[in-house]
């Protein structure tokens, strides 16, 4: 199997389009109103000052050299310094970018540890009250918005029942793990320490259920429907008809026709999942990039800006990839088709 | 007088459709002897898989089966708990889909997909088959099939396969549990025609070495002449003619079978067959009386108010029109 030659397209297509995104945010960021040196410097700051940083910042080039120069740095690795912190941007986002990461971890184990056996499910009972009601609530998950969700179990679960925290990532006086991931789930168990593994846990989950209730409505729909058409598919009638056990013929012959769909649209999914975690972060606390982001933005942090939003395109391409590789393998025949072209 | 092995009586299937339901098998009834090969013959549409798949039990999720006694070996396959009708599907009857591209799962290797059918009717008989085994076991039905190259085949998925090899490979896997009866749902149709002569030799070669029943499907009488020993006819749902092979060529009764004679292409001949003039009943709102009454040049008064009853003519000939009778 030629999975490699494929994966190799893959990533050069993808090389392709976060240059094309690069292109397009930088110049994005530049022509928008407002001048990023005087917003960076105090309000009575001199005008000498204000022209030497724009100098700095190579504004006064034109756009295509500023490009190709930043193209430059961020090959040596560089993303260029933050106006706000005064630090590499990459610097700034390895610190926050892993609290996202885990929030979005967690999203997509719930996602996938329920969006599927619900929809399989739904589908085997289908037009029973067992589907009625999964499909109400999956009504119900695909046109509420995860803010809503968010705010929602923030209210319920921490202020009014009180049963899990919905600041941050650690209770106060909990210590964080040493750094390794910077998943403070992943870290606090390789270095053993329990304690603050189910602390983090019990941070995690309001957020992350918030994040991941759009998606997995949205997939138990798709799962659904796709075991519903294949349980009348002639390969299946065929495999009851030889006698094999159910268990075998739903776990092996039903599940895996049925899954190329939702894993599908799960690189889709993974994508909105990404943005909404920026509101999700805001109303929990959640020290990931929204509100490095967000002050970016307000601050007109140019190189930030472009930071932050390569590094979302990052995490969602290779998070296509992967949803590629995974239906290359489910399907044979989009693996055969791709090789022959 | 050979033993009966499947005896189906009164057997009705309805399909829930969006605005109603349609009324699809009316009382059909047809038996099959050990070692006997059986054709039955229809139009498409008459509910000759419908009739198949009640059989089986692996009708479609819609269906409603208000009234049914099909009896294997004496005993009622409606009335079969689980596993009864696993071992019976392990070990007796097997049947060979309409549409061998359909039948096949289309993201497993035919490796996966033969193994499984060959490790669970071994195991139906107590023998648990090391993997060796069952590739061993899995090549020999791929050969037994006439596939060249087994491993190969088996190492391929469906896609990968030509029509007639996709045919040959569901032939295969049916080959593993029908040691009582095979039933062929118009094998080859799908395929170019000395592809599909091909296969109806194949298959008859086999249940004659095997000793084996077969319940052939055909939409076409002359398909199956030189294969079957009875054949019967079906129309909208109901079995209205059966009889020795070599009768029916020799004396239709029914007007629709003789309507079925007059299509079958004369190699000599040429030119359109005629054929039979009109369609398939509504199922939603069937005749009340015989199905065929609005199609039937002979059709008479009584046709349009009664169903009429299968009728011996004669030599174990029946039919099921009021032109012989009541
Ligand atoms: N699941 C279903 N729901 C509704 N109607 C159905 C269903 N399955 C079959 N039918 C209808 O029942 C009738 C008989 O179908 P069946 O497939 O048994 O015919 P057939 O004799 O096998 O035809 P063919 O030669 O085309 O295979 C057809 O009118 C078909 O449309
Ligand atoms: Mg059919």
């Amino acid at each position: 199997m030629r999975l490699t030659t494929y994966l190799a397209k893959r990533i050069g297509y993808t090389v392709f389009v976060l240059i094309g995104l690069s292109i397009l945010i930088f110049t994005l960021a530049r022509v928008l109103p407002g001048d990023p040196a005087r917003m960076a410097l105090s309000p009575r700051a001199p005008e000498w000052a204000i022209e030497r940083l724009r100098e700095q910042l190579r504004l006064n080039e034109p756009l295509p050299i500023q490009y190709l120069y930043w193209l430059r740095d961020a090959f040596s690795g560089s993303l260029g310094e933050s106006l706000v912190t005064r630090r590499d941007v990459l610097t700034d986002i390895t610190e926050f970018l892993p609290a996202t990461l885990e929030l979005l971890l967690f999203a997509l184990i719930f996602d996938v540890a329920l969006a599927i056996p619900i929809g399989m499910l739904a589908g085997r009972k289908a037009n029973t009250w067992v589907d009625n009601i999964v499909r109400g609530f999956a009504y119900i998950g695909v046109t509420i918005p995860a803010f809503v969700f968010a705010i929602i179990f923030l209210l319920v679960f921490g202020y009014v029942l009180q049963i899990a925290p919905t600041v941050g990532r650690l209770s106060p006086g909990v210590m964080s793990p040493p750094k390794i991931t910077g998943l403070i789930t992943i870290d606090s168990l390789i270095t053993g320490n329990f304690s603050t593994f189910v602390d983090a846990i019990s941070h995690l989950i309001l957020p992350s259920f918030a994040l991941a209730l759009g998606p997995i409505a949205q997939e138990a729909r798709i799962t659904r429907s796709s075991v519903v058409e294949n349980l009348n598919k002639d390969y299946i009638l065929a495999s009851i008809s030889h006698g094999l056990p159910e268990r075998r013929i739903i776990l092996k012959y039903l599940m895996r026709p049925s899954l190329i769909p939702t894993i599908s649209i799960m690189g889709l999914d993974i994508a909105s999942l990404m943005g909404w975690a920026f509101l999700v972060e805001s109303i929990f606390n959640w020290p990931g990039m929204s509100r490095y982001g967000i002050i970016a933005m307000l601050r007109k942090d140019l190189n930030a800006i472009v930071g932050v939003v390569m590094v979302t395109g990052l995490v969602f391409a290779i998070a296509n990839i992967i949803v590629d590789v995974i239906v290359s393998l489910l399907d044979p025949r989009i693996r055969m088709i791709e090789r022959a072209k | 007088m050979s033993n009966t092995l499947l005896n189906v009586e009164e057997l009705h299937v309805h399909f829930k459709v969006y605005g109603g339901i349609l009324k699809v098998l009316n009382d059909v009834a047809l038996k099959v002897n050990e070692k006997e090969k059986v054709g039955l013959i229809g139009e498409s549409g008459c509910g000759k898989t419908t009739t198949m798949r009640a059989i089986m039990r692996i009708l479609p999720w819609n269906a409603i089966v208000p009234k049914a006694k099909i009896y294997f070996k004496g005993k009622n396959i409606m009335k079969m708990s689980d596993s009864e009708l696993k071992k019976l599907r392990r070990g007796s009857i097997s049947m060979i889909f309409q549409d061998p591209t359909a039948a096949l799962n289309p993201v497993f290797k035919i490796r996966d997909q033969l193994f499984d059918i060959v490790r669970y009717t071994n195991l139906e008989v107590g023998k648990n088959l090391s993997k060796k085994e069952t590739e061993e076991e899995a090549v020999r039905l791929l050969r037994e099939a006439a596939l060249p190259e087994p491993e190969r085949i088996l190492d391929s998925y469906p896609f990968q396969l030509s029509g007639g090899m996709r045919q040959r490979v569901c032939i295969a896997m049916a080959l593993a549990s029908a040691h009582d009866l095979l039933i062929a749902d118009e094998p080859g149709t799908s395929l170019d025609v000395t592809i599909e002569d091909q296969i109806l030799r194949l298959l008859k070669q086999i249940v004659e070495e095997k000793r084996t029943s077969i319940i052939l499907i055909s939409h076409a009488l002359g398909a199956v002449k030189g294969f079957v020993d009875r054949v019967y006819v079906m129309y909208a749902g109901c079995i209205v003619e059966s009889a020795s092979t070599s009768d029916v060529f020799r004396e239709p009764l029914h007007p629709y079978t003789k309507g079925l004679l007059a299509a079958v292409p004369k190699l000599t001949g040429g030119g359109v067959p005629e054929g039979i003039k009109g369609r398939v009943p509504d199922y939603m709102n069937p005749p009340i009386g015989c199905r065929f009454v609005t199609r039937c040049e002979y059709a008479m008064p009584i046709c349009e108010r009664k169903q009429p009853r299968m009728i011996n003519a004669g030599n174990n000939h029946e039919v099921a029109c009021f032109l012989y009778g009541e």
